[in-house]
């Protein structure tokens, strides 16, 4: 016979104190800081070599970003909320709160939409210049990351659940972890709409 | 509970899952090693069609015809083919060779071996790292069959000239962010791996150095990867949104402005690559640095020289590899004074390297080395790497590295750091594991017929780079410097390059050969043929799925060799008895009853 199965899935390791997923999803997430990073010291470069740059409201409307602002940090509450609800065993205060943290995903991702096909209609694309470039990559980027977790966070209140039968300690951490990704989208954007809008 | 059905389950496993869509990191080990391998000798392969152009330019090549009229229409490279060439064998040798085989073969396979661990700590996770690193190889390849054919505007992808390039550099940008996908998901795989699954014992301070080489390494492409891979997405937005991230205002381009907004800054480009690419490098050389310590140890049967500082120097490059990428770009006009601190940097960097290089000579002094293949692959790094290192102070220095940028010069240096130096090393890992990955030793003759062949022609290729660097020539020339009068004296030494390029390709056959054959008809061994003291020589050669028969414990330092007082000359980490680090054991009572 052979040792077969992975130690600390679930329990933390003792002298590290945390378990495998939470070491796994810290290095994820640090990654993310490094990807947008780049991005943020992209946009400082290329503001800084410009002659001129455009204010945000000159062709960005801050009354939607300023909503779409307050709807992900709900969500972040939500989100808490949630996994506070696992860790009281209330499944059914858990499928409220996750219900409502998919629902402000995508209520996000709907005026995000909205801002998007008003530049396009009136003829503003990410090739006009280069404050547009790095907006829509900078935002469309950050989208496609609060799309990702909006996905994850439905799988985790549909067919994910099911393991909440079988082991509940390892769905809450599920859970808790799939939070970490979301307040991370979450901070990302607390950076994203001042430089983009209100600078 | 769960996972004994696992197991009873493995065992009816068909083909595909057992050895295809395996999540045991062996198999992966495994995956990741030919795969990698093919990608070396596919990228070498390009290499010596491009050296014929070389050597012999305008000529044509017997057979070359075979290649197709847009590639070498009557034998004769187009300048356009030998620019693809050039870019994807830097392209593969790098991101699909020696990266995904230090990393994704010898760190699948040994590491968790090491730390006594039952598998990686996200297996399936390891799994989509392995397919996703394939999915890029292949979008690689493809690309030398798109219109235009694959990328052709250097590995390093500069713009504006990599903007406007034709639609291989699409699918380039597309394959390295596949790659840096596969390399992040590796990254958060080792690193957690080693914080949380090691055996019982095994201390930070008890970690064979291989494991600290793969856990520096683990943070360097978890952390530096995506600003490249944050550099691609800006790139591909250039080529396919029509931005101008990287291109300036009133660009020309065959004597046309380009209809393009402008505004956007080229150097961008180049701070992004290189804060990914110098670490890079650093990526390519420790995982190498691991396996000579492991190797050295083994073969001079003593402890290694100086453990401490060189873990403390690992740590050191790790930190300090994110703070000299500009030293890349002294001829882009950054003032004197950015010039002057990544100069200084560099520098800095070097002491680290310098400790781990002169600590690894020092384990060999008074040793009664074992002259094995992988010792011999290792022996050779040595100086190798020592000279790729040493060549590398002149283009650290901004002064010197004005007149040698992008001369040969540079060629030489890092293909002595990654080609005598990392491959030999890499080399070494695979005649040393390979009993035990298949129970059976690779044969030593064919071995030294291969490393000595290969030693001779790999400097016969490098060393002439260097002279022909500091006479000037510059690296990119399709006619390799024949029309230019300040190469006429070096322009010789075109040829010894070629047919030492030609003679290493020959040189591997017996290591090909030995590779295979060994597999059937190697001599079988018991599970330690080396006598080794670290945990992967404890569990059984091929190790079963899980590894270990039982979880291992660890009693003491990773390279007990030659303990005074015991009977064999090696005190494996998993044998119980007190650890002479921590607790001194006097040493003649230790010795009284090894003599009765």
């Amino acid at each position: 016979m052979s040792v077969e199965s992975i130690p600390y899935t679930v329990e933390p390791r003792p002298d590290t104190g945390v378990n495998n997923v939470k070491v796994g999803i810290w290095l994820f997430l640090s990654s993310e800081v490094m990807l947008f990073g780049a991005l943020f010291a992209s946009y400082i470069l290329l503001r800084h070599g410009a002659p001129t740059w455009p204010h945000g409201s000159e062709y960005l409307n801050i009354p939607l970003a300023t909503v779409n602002t307050f709807v992900l940090i709900a969500s972040s509450v939500t989100m808490v909320m949630a996994w506070a609800s696992l860790m009281k065993r209330d499944t059914r205060q858990y499928r409220i709160y996750m219900g409502l943290t998919i629902l402000a995903g995508l209520i996000f991702l709907g005026i995000k939409y909205v801002e998007y096909s008003e530049k396009f209609h009136h003829g503003l694309a990410p090739r006009t210049n280069t404050f547009l470039a790095i907006y829509f990559t900078m935002t469309g980027l950050h989208a496609l990351h609060v799309f990702g977790g909006t996905v994850v966070n439905t799988y985790l209140l549909g067919p994910g659940m099911k393991l909440w039968e079988r082991n509940q300690a390892q769905f809450t951490n599920r859970v808790e972890n799939a939070g970490l990704f979301w307040h991370l989208v979450d901070l990302i954007w607390i950076f994203l709409f001042p430089i983009l809008y209100l600078l | 509970m769960e996972s004994l059905g696992h197991s009873s389950h493995s065992d009816s496993q068909s083909f595909l899952w057992k050895y295809v869509f395996s999540t045991d990191h062996k198999v992966i080990g495994i995956q990741y090693t030919i795969t990698s391998l093919l990608f070396l000798l596919f990228g070498f392969t390009l290499m010596m069609l491009l050296r014929w152009q070389l050597a012999y330019p305008g000529s044509p090549l017997p057979l070359g015809w075979l290649l197709g009229e847009g590639r070498m229409p009557g034998g004769v490279m187009l300048p356009e083919f030998y620019n693809e060439l050039g870019a994807m064998h830097g392209t593969i040798m790098v991101f699909l060779g020696i990266v995904p085989l230090s990393v994704g073969g010898f760190g699948n396979y040994v590491l968790p071996l090491q730390i006594g661990a039952p598998d990686m700590a996200f297996p399936r996770l390891n799994m989509a790292s392995y397919w996703v690193y394939f999915l890029g190889g292949v979008v690689m390849l493809v690309s030398f069959f798109l219109p235009g054919g694959a990328a052709n505007s250097g590995w390093t992808s500069y713009p504006p000239l990599a903007d406007i390039a034709t639609t291989g550099q699409t699918a380039w940008l597309i394959g390295i962010i596949l790659l840096a996908t596969s390399s992040l998901f590796g990254a958060i795989n080792f690193i957690t791996t080693i914080i949380q699954l090691r055996a019982p014992g095994l201390s930070f301070m008890r970690l064979p150095f291989f494991v600290w080489a793969q856990f520096v390494t683990a943070f360097l492409l978890l952390l530096a990867f995506p600003p490249l891979e944050a550099a691609a997405f800006l790139q591909i937005m250039d080529r396919v949104a029509g931005t101008s991230f990287f291109l300036p205002t009133g660009l020309v381009v065959s004597g046309q402005v380009v209809d393009v907004a402008g505004g956007g800054s080229p150097v961008l480009w180049q701070h992004l690559f290189w804060f990914l690419a110098h670490p890079e490098v650093y990526v390519l050389i420790l995982p190498a640095l691991g396996i000579t310590a492991e190797i050295i140890a083994n073969n001079t049967r003593k402890p290694l020289w100086g453990y401490r500082a060189l873990v403390y120097s690992a740590l050191f490059i790790g930190f300090m590899s994110f703070v000299v990428w500009a030293h890349h770009m002294f001829l882009t006009g950054m003032g004197t004074a950015i010039a002057a601190f990544f100069q200084a940097t560099t520098m800095i960097i070097s002491i680290p390297s310098v400790v781990i290089l002169t600590a690894l000579f020092l384990s060999l002094w008074g040793a009664s080395i074992r002259f094995t293949t992988p010792m011999l692959f290792c022996l050779a790094f040595l100086p190798m790497f020592g000279i790729g290192g040493l060549t590398g102070l002149p283009l650290g220095l901004a002064t010197t590295d004005i007149y040698l940028h992008d001369t040969y010069y540079v060629i030489g240096h890092f293909h002595y750091i990654v080609a005598p130096g990392t491959i030999f090393a890499l080399f070494a890992g695979i005649y040393y594991w390979f009993p035990k990955v298949t129970g059976r030793m690779m044969n030593e003759r064919l071995g030294k017929i291969h490393f000595w062949t290969s030693l001779v022609f790999m400097n016969g290729v490098f060393f002439p780079m260097l002279i022909q660097g500091m006479a000037g020539v510059s690296r990119r020339l399709y006619d390799g410097g024949t029309s230019y009068l300040h190469a006429q004296d070096v322009l010789y030494l075109n040829v010894v390059m070629s047919i030492s390029a030609w003679g290493l390709g020959l040189a591997q056959i017996p290591f090909i050969y030995n590779f295979f054959a060994s597999i059937k008809k190697g001599v079988a061994v018991d599970r330690n043929p080396w006598r080794a003291t670290t945990l992967e020589w404890l569990a059984p050669s091929p190790p079963p799925h899980g590894n270990f028969e039982a979880l291992p414990t660890v009693y003491r330092a990773p390279y007990e060799y030659s303990v005074p007082g015991m009977e064999a000359d090696f005190l494996p980490q998993h044998k119980p008895g007190p650890d002479r680090a921590t607790e001194p054991v006097p040493k003649p009572t230790q010795e009284q009853p090894a003599e009765t």
